[in-house]
């Protein structure tokens, strides 16, 4: 994190980013805006407490994941292996906690909540590693463990299903401090701590100019390598992060299900939020919206009982919308 | 470093060629003489059936994807049409084999025309395009199928197809065949084929040449329908139904045999027959470890399948890697 002050000169960085940012996220934002308004309208019950939480606790590992997702995409980079990690880290978990090391219940809790997270880090490091170090493509790099992570969650727990009642670990995917889900919560915290990464910080900055240009960056500096290792781990780690909390909310940890097609949801939140996939450009703000419209459009589909199949194929002209209009305005 | 001098690369450049290109098949070849030394009934022509039979799904859709690939593109979408082309032949085998096989065919291959379209005219990223229609086709499916499984006809021939022979050779077998040959033809021999090399090379370039640029992208999405739909016949005739929710992850284990093929992602370049060896050398691989399994040297359960694939297209990238490396110095 100790690039020269050079990089980006901090006047130009201050007048023009929040600018651009903020007029990237009118269209996400406007876009959410009817649909909450359709629902307001049309959707019986729409605007209930109990309909908001169902709506956020449904989003908010899919925000968590797509949040370390859209700083991948900032370098250009994508990460197909999110699902298979939070299967590892789902997998790892209930092992600690239903077989305690040492006999001790309160040390195989609090390490199922940082040995799975770390080993998910660490998979994230070895996806940057394969990305920086052995030049891979990130697709190719990255498509090693979207194969391999999930069938090593499948040897460890030997593909049977873990059940458990554990209230002290659920508490993350079932906890309600106030009324308010807990994971949503963490969903805040998460996105709220990156917008500010991303806006504030020098990382942040390094992490677009990896994108935008590498070899312009590395010229100036930014040292790129450590970047790229650096948004693959974050993106291991929070994949970690949800992967617990799936597990919590079903009492349950099936490595064949557990973050299945993750990669595409987070890929897709990030995309119609604004981030582009050719690097460079991100908004985490922008992904929040982007989960918000992909889960509130499946929402009313599925109010209105229109079948989960036809949901999809809308997801899927929801996405090609989005994108088109986005490149129209670069 | 990205310069490189003419006159120096010839030489490596030729034997870095040769090495990606015969690598693989030097590797296939030595695999097969280990299984053949190794195991009884190895080279018995029912296990190479078994093996060409289940591999000529991936196969044909390894195929588009390498014309796809070629382009410097990417078909995220080809195991959900796959999935989508069974149902419809399914539902069409009442009618016998040929409505079903080009009903199906060419439904999928309409789906392959939207995402060419798309990815030409609209400027959508293939990565995107083609992942909306993974999501829209798997729908379409579903929506056809009721969403369960839908038995096909079994009075019609349609289930010949994917479990006959001719010739003694099986026929899914013979179609793969027939199916690669065409594609190598079509690579080296046609202007189509050029074309597609020269897009992936570079498309500004091609574009300012005057290359059709749009419509050889639009062709080559519909042409890895098609074979994404040839596929889903082959699994609805295989399996004596149309099964909505088959084909996850086979776009993935396609790109993975053409990259082990030796065909960049970065397109421009790569060839239709390592695309064929790199599809047998994965399917041959899982082959091996039945085998093992069988003898009870090992015993490794079927979970262990997908970290022995991931690790072995670990091993090839990073090696074809070391070996464009010292090309460029």
């Amino acid at each position: 994190m100790s690039g020269p002050e050079t990089l980006t000169p901090p006047v130009m960085a201050r007048s023009r980013r929040p600018r651009r940012q903020s007029s990237a996220l009118l269209g996400p934002l406007l876009a959410l805006a009817a649909l909450f308004l359709f629902n307001a309208l049309f959707t019986p019950n729409f605007l209930s407490a109990q309909t908001l939480n169902v709506n956020l606790t449904q989003v908010a590992t899919i925000v968590i994941v797509a949040v370390g997702m859209t700083l991948v995409m900032a370098t250009g980079g994508i990460d197909l292996s999110v699902g298979a990690l939070m299967a590892i880290s789902g997998a790892l978990a209930p092992m600690l906690f239903l077989h305690p090391p040492l006999g001790s219940p309160g040390l195989g809790l609090t390490l199922a909540f940082v040995l799975p997270v770390l080993a998910a880090g660490a998979f994230g490091l070895f996806n940057g590693m394969l990305v920086t170090r052995f030049n891979l493509q990130p697709f190719i790099a990255t498509l090693v463990l979207f194969i391999a992570g999930r069938g090593i969650a499948q040897v460890v727990t030997n593909g049977q299903l873990q059940t458990f009642s554990e209230p002290a670990f659920q508490y993350i995917g079932l906890g309600r401090p106030l009324g308010i889900p807990f994971q949503v919560i963490l969903m805040v915290l998460v996105v709220a701590l990156f917008a500010w990464i991303m806006r504030r910080t020098v990382f942040g900055r390094q992490v677009l100019a990896v994108g935008g240009n590498e070899a312009a960056a590395r010229l100036a500096g930014v040292p790129v390598g450590r970047v790229k290792l650096a948004v693959y781990g974050l993106s291991g780690l929070l994949a970690g992060v949800a992967g617990l909390i799936v597990i919590a909310i079903n009492a349950s940890s099936d490595a064949n299900q557990v973050g299945l097609n993750m990669e595409l949801d987070a890929i897709a939140a990030a995309a119609v939020g604004g981030t582009a996939l050719t690097g460079g450009r991100a908004t985490i703000v922008g992904t929040l919206l982007g989960a918000l419209i992909i889960q509130l459009i499946r929402y009313t589909l599925l109010a209105r009982g229109v079948p989960e199949a036809v949901a999809l194929v809308v997801k899927a002209v929801i996405i090609l919308v989005a994108v088109y209009i986005q490149r129209q305005r670069r | 470093m990205t310069t490189t001098p003419t006159a120096r690369v010839t030489p490596y450049f030729r034997t870095v060629q040769l090495l990606q290109q015969y690598g693989v098949l030097v590797a296939l070849a030595l695999l097969i003489l280990f299984g053949a030394l190794r195991y009884e009934g190895f080279l018995t022509s029912y296990n190479v059936f078994t093996v060409l039979g289940y591999n000529s799904m991936f196969g044909l859709i390894a195929l588009g994807m390498t014309f796809v690939i070629m382009t410097g593109g990417i078909d995220l979408s080809v195991g959900s049409v796959a999935a989508f082309a069974s149902v419809v032949a399914a539902l069409l085998s009442p009618y016998g084999l040929w409505p079903a096989l080009l009903g199906a065919v060419a439904a999928a291959t309409l789906l392959g025309l939207i995402n060419g379209l798309v990815i030409a005219y609209l400027n959508i990223l293939p990565f995107i395009a083609t992942l909306a229609m993974l999501l829209a086709a798997r729908g379409l499916a579903l929506m056809l199928a009721n969403n369960e499984s839908v038995s096909a006809d079994f009075d019609h021939g349609f289930t010949a197809f994917g479990q006959g022979t001719l010739g003694g050779l099986p026929f899914t077998a013979i179609v793969l065949f027939v199916a690669f040959a065409l594609g190598m033809v079509v690579l080296r021999l046609t202007r189509f084929g050029r074309h597609v090399l020269a897009i992936g090379g570079n498309e500004e370039a091609s574009q300012l040449m005057g290359l059709p640029v749009r419509r050889t992208l639009v062709w080559v999405y519909v042409l890895s329908g098609a074979l994404a739909g040839l596929a889903g016949v082959i699994l609805a005739s295989q399996f004596g139904a149309g099964q909505p929710t088959e084909g996850l992850g086979w776009e993935l284990t396609a790109i993975a045999a053409v990259v082990v093929g030796g065909t960049l992602l970065t397109g421009g370049s790569g060839s239709v027959g390592s695309t064929l060896v790199g599809v047998l050398l994965l399917g041959i691989i899982f082959n091996i470890l039945n085998f093992e399994n069988g003898r009870g040297t090992i015993s490794l359960s079927a979970y262990w399948q997908s970290v022995i694939r991931g690790a072995f297209l670990l091993i090839v990238v990073i090696l074809q890697n070391r070996l464009t490396r010292n090309r460029q110095g």
